[in-house]
């Protein structure tokens, strides 16, 4: 295409949420045939900026012209009636329905009481899926599909619409190297027809086999829009990470004894593969890896939430089974996690029983609570941790995010572990409290316990941390001393990059 | 259609099995079930339900349940047997239209809680349970409608007609026709589907959830007002403590029956009706077999767990599947 004029020019884009701005100021051209990666962190804005495009969010400020003419994107279906459609990761279907009326549903123009011509839609999902070259039977329900060809479904349809604008979230997470292919050639074909499409990916190889040119997104800011070919991987991840480092105070040197936890070769398919590692007594080591690197499955499988297939665990040199969470706890291994509504808090119980949830022995000695022995250790932990509360008492759903993740760390801290998993113990918590949790985390190193600390944030890791071990893509692929620790250093053996890539994409 | 029957077929391929199972059984055991005149009762005993479970399939395939259907039918059948009591001058079809009409805005009024509050239909619907019975009994100062008061041409439809088969049965089975059309060869019907499918999808896709929600409430309220006029002419009399109390257990049982799943997207009319057939022979056997109607509840309840666990088996069928080819 001889085109120069840009199909999407964006000027301007912001967005906040709640008052925290998670977009700042973006321009960005987008030009007819041409495949543009957006790049980032978790968190860097270049989802949102593509949901913006979508129609999914609305920008706070800021202005999207089309071809040249300003307009608005109010919901997905005013972006579908532009020509804009977005793809998920995890498609969005209809599993009962057939491909053929997963294609059409929903179509712009189609009357509520017309008729359904079930042998003219089959033509045409036919003809659609056609387009594509995959042998897709269009009369077969969406449920049995794999999800590479429930993303080609999701492409068909963008063609159905004639879509000039497609937005592909990392399309790939979940397909084989094979469907990967099939997938690139497609993208290309589309990109040789003149349609522009997004691709948002942490894999810089994809990016650079199918990209033709690139945007860096940081902390919600457009860093730089260069053509692919212009930028080495390290430029890249350069331009990813380069914010300054928050000025964490790096802890003393600790106190390291004897290995308290020992993984062997630890495997669940699908997930991670060949995990081992060790921690000792008064050693806090780092998980660093981007969302989706198989972490949390680690940390779940050590304390029996989901157990791994092969390995071994032992624990003071000696090999235990945890099979669930009791055997783990029993074990001395407590686990804080990042979904707090998910795994660790009773949201309508009071403060003081969600502390005391896991001393039971000692609540009640004889199977029958004993108010004042709750109430005392609650009110310690409470003025031990300050955890700001109106009462003990209170639902502990009523409490600010931090207080109540404090309020969990208190409760496995009252089952005095020996060895503690932290899975993104800061997330969503304001930046004072999180000073104090760090505080809190140096002190129980120094109390001897064992810490295997989860956290996507890299200056917490780096301050923190004695030692940081990396995963990508359910793999260890770094082991990094305090001394040789850089933010540089992580995300290099965090992004996945050819010749790295595990056989199979981490499952979603 | 070839999409649609191929989607569905494992499913009332086995309520097929499962209804021919049963009366070969029931045959074996009690030659004189295998009958015109067996046929001949069950088909007037499933209407009541066969008109009922079209509406309420409809609401279990857009993911939803409405249990008030047994108090629309009886306020439906009270309020069109008021009118055939105090106008019998009046013709037979404005009875028709005041009964499937209250039904209707009943069932409206369900739709629209759902939708406008976003509550759980379970929770709306068994409160409206209780509501409509109470208002019906305030409608009828709790007095029954008498034999004498049901319009003669009313009770001969559940006798016969110009082809010899009940006036009744030949409504339901044209309401069955009428729905099918409707689900499989209307956009809104597919929307139906896909709104059950996937709740969270149909609005990014452009579906209009609200509207299509509350007119599929509406319909299983309008098609509850019918089966009322089916009981009044069936049975002859409307009593506010009996007409319809316990119904909306034989319809939901009928249709869970008929393979339409609970968790909405799956659910066929052919289904349904076999699942109504399967009942009503259900209800007409135990008699002839000398089951004493204690156990009749027993039976109906293992039954509705038999199905279930069908159902759940091929569903796991298709749970395995994704797991070969780990993806989940």
């Amino acid at each position: 295409m001889t085109v120069s004029a840009p199909l999407v020019s964006a000027r301007g884009i912001s967005k906040s949420f709640g008052g925290v701005e998670v977009l700042r100021n973006v321009d960005l051209d987008l030009m007819p045939g041409e495949v543009h990666a957006l790049l980032g962190e978790n968190g860097a804005g270049k989802s949102t900026f593509a949901k913006i495009l979508a129609g999914v969010h609305r920008p706070t400020r800021g202005t999207i012209s089309l071809a040249g003419k300003p307009v608005e994107i109010p919901s997905p279906i005013a972006a579908q009636r532009l020509g804009i459609t977005l793809i998920h990761q995890e498609p969005i279907s209809f599993p009962d329905l057939s491909v053929a009326e997963n294609l059409v549903i929903g179509q712009v123009g189609a009357k509520p009481l017309g008729r359904v011509r079930w042998a003219e839609l089959a033509k045409e999902a036919r003809r659609l899926m056609g387009l594509l070259n995959v042998p897709i039977d269009v009369t077969v329900p969406m449920r049995g599909l794999s999800i590479a060809d429930q993303q080609m479904v999701e492409i068909a349809r963008a063609l159905a619409s004639d879509s000039r604008l497609i937005i592909m979230d990392e399309p790939t997470a979940a397909l084989t190297p094979k469907e990967v292919e099939t997938l690139f050639k497609i993208v290309r074909r589309l990109r040789d027809e003149g349609r522009t499409i997004i691709f948002i990916s942490h894999r810089l190889e994809e990016v650079r086999a199918i990209c033709d040119r690139v945007t860096i997104f940081r902390d919600g800011d457009k860093i730089e829009t260069a053509t692919t070919a212009s930028l080495t991987d390290a430029d890249i991840i350069r331009r990813m990470i380069g914010r300054p480092v928050a000025d964490y105070l790096h802890r003393g040197v600790s106190h390291v004894g004897e290995i308290a936890l020992s993984v062997r070769n630890l495997t669940l398919p699908g997930r991670f593969e060949n995990i081992s590692f060790d921690i000792r007594k008064g050693e806090i080591v780092g998980l660093g890896g981007l969302v989706g690197a198989g972490r949390t499955d680690v940390a779940r499988a050590i304390f029996g939430v989901a157990p791994a297939v092969s390995g071994t665990i032992e624990i003071d040199g000696k090999k235990v089974t945890i099979h669930e969470p009791t055997d783990a706890i029993g074990l001395g291994i407590a686990l804080v996690s990042e979904d707090r509504a998910i795994a660790g808090i009773f949201r309508s119980l009071s403060v003081e029983t969600n502390i005391t949830a896991a001393v039971p022995k000692r609540i009640a000695p004889r199977g029958i609570i004993r108010r004042a022995v709750e109430k005392a250790l609650a009110k310690q932990a409470v003025d031990k941790l300050s955890i700001r509360l109106a009462t003990v008492r209170q639902p502990i759903g009523e409490l600010s995010g931090g207080n109540q993740q404090k309020a969990i760390l208190a409760r496995w801290l009252l089952a005095e572990p020996e060895i503690l998993i932290l899975d993104e113990p800061t997330r969503g918590i304001d930046i004072g409290v999180k000073a104090e949790f760090y505080d809190m985390i140096g002190e129980l190193a120094a109390g001897g316990r064992a810490i295997l600390l989860i956290s996507s944030e890299l200056p917490e890791l780096l301050a923190l941390s004695d030692r940081i071990l990396v995963m990508s893509e359910g793999r260890l692929t770094a082991d990094i001393a305090r001394a040789e620790a850089s933010q540089e250093a992580i995300m290099h053996a965090a992004v996945p990059r050819s010749g790295r890539t595990a056989g199979e994409g981490a499952a979603a | 259609m070839s999409a649609i029957s191929r989607l569905f077929r494992a499913r009332e391929a086995g309520i097929l099995v499962m209804l021919v199972l049963f009366v070969a059984v029931v045959s074996l055991i009690q030659p004189r079930f295998f009958s015109t005149e067996t046929l001949r009762i069950v088909l007037l005993a499933v209407p009541l339900i066969l008109v009922a479970a079209m509406g309420q399939m409809m609401v279990l395939v857009a993911r939803h349940v409405d249990l008030s259907i047994g108090s629309i039918l009886g306020f439906s059948a009270i309020a069109a047997g008021m009118i055939f009591r105090d106008h019998p001058e009046w013709p037979l079809y404005i009875g028709f239209a005041v009964g499937v009409l209250s039904g209707a805005a009943l069932g409206f009024v369900n739709g629209l809680v759902v939708t406008l509050f976003k509550l759980p239909s379970i929770i709306v619907t068994l409160g409206t349970l209780s509501l409509y019975r109470g208002l019906l009994f305030i409608l009828s100062g709790s007095k029954q409608i008498d034999p004498n008061d049901i319009p003669e041409p009313l009770i001969r439809m559940a006798q016969t007609s110009p082809i010899d088969i009940p006036w009744i049965v030949i409504i339901a089975f044209g309401v069955a026709f009428a729905t099918w059309l409707f689900l499989t060869h209307s956009q809104i019907g597919r929307q139906i589907y896909a709104i059950g499918s996937n709740p969270t999808a149909a609005p990014l896709r452009g579906i209009r959830v609200m509207p299509v929600t509350i007119l599929v409430f509406t319909l299983s309220g309008a098609l509850a007002g019918l089966a009322g006029l089916i009981y009044a002419a069936r049975f002859g009399y409307v009593n506010p403590g009996i007409t319809g109390v316990g119904f909306e257990f034989t319809v939901i049982a009928a249709v869970v029956i008929g393979g339409v799943s609970i968790n909405g997207g799956v659910g066929s009319v052919l289904g349904t009706v076999l699942g109504v057939l399967l009942l009503g022979s259900v209800q007409v056997a135990l008699p002839i077999l000398g089951v004493s109607g204690f156990w009749q509840n027993a039976i109906y309840g293992g039954i509705i767990l038999i199905a279930l666990v069908i159902d759940r088996t091929v569903r796991q069928g298709g749970l395995r599947g994704l797991l070969a080819r780990g993806g989940a």
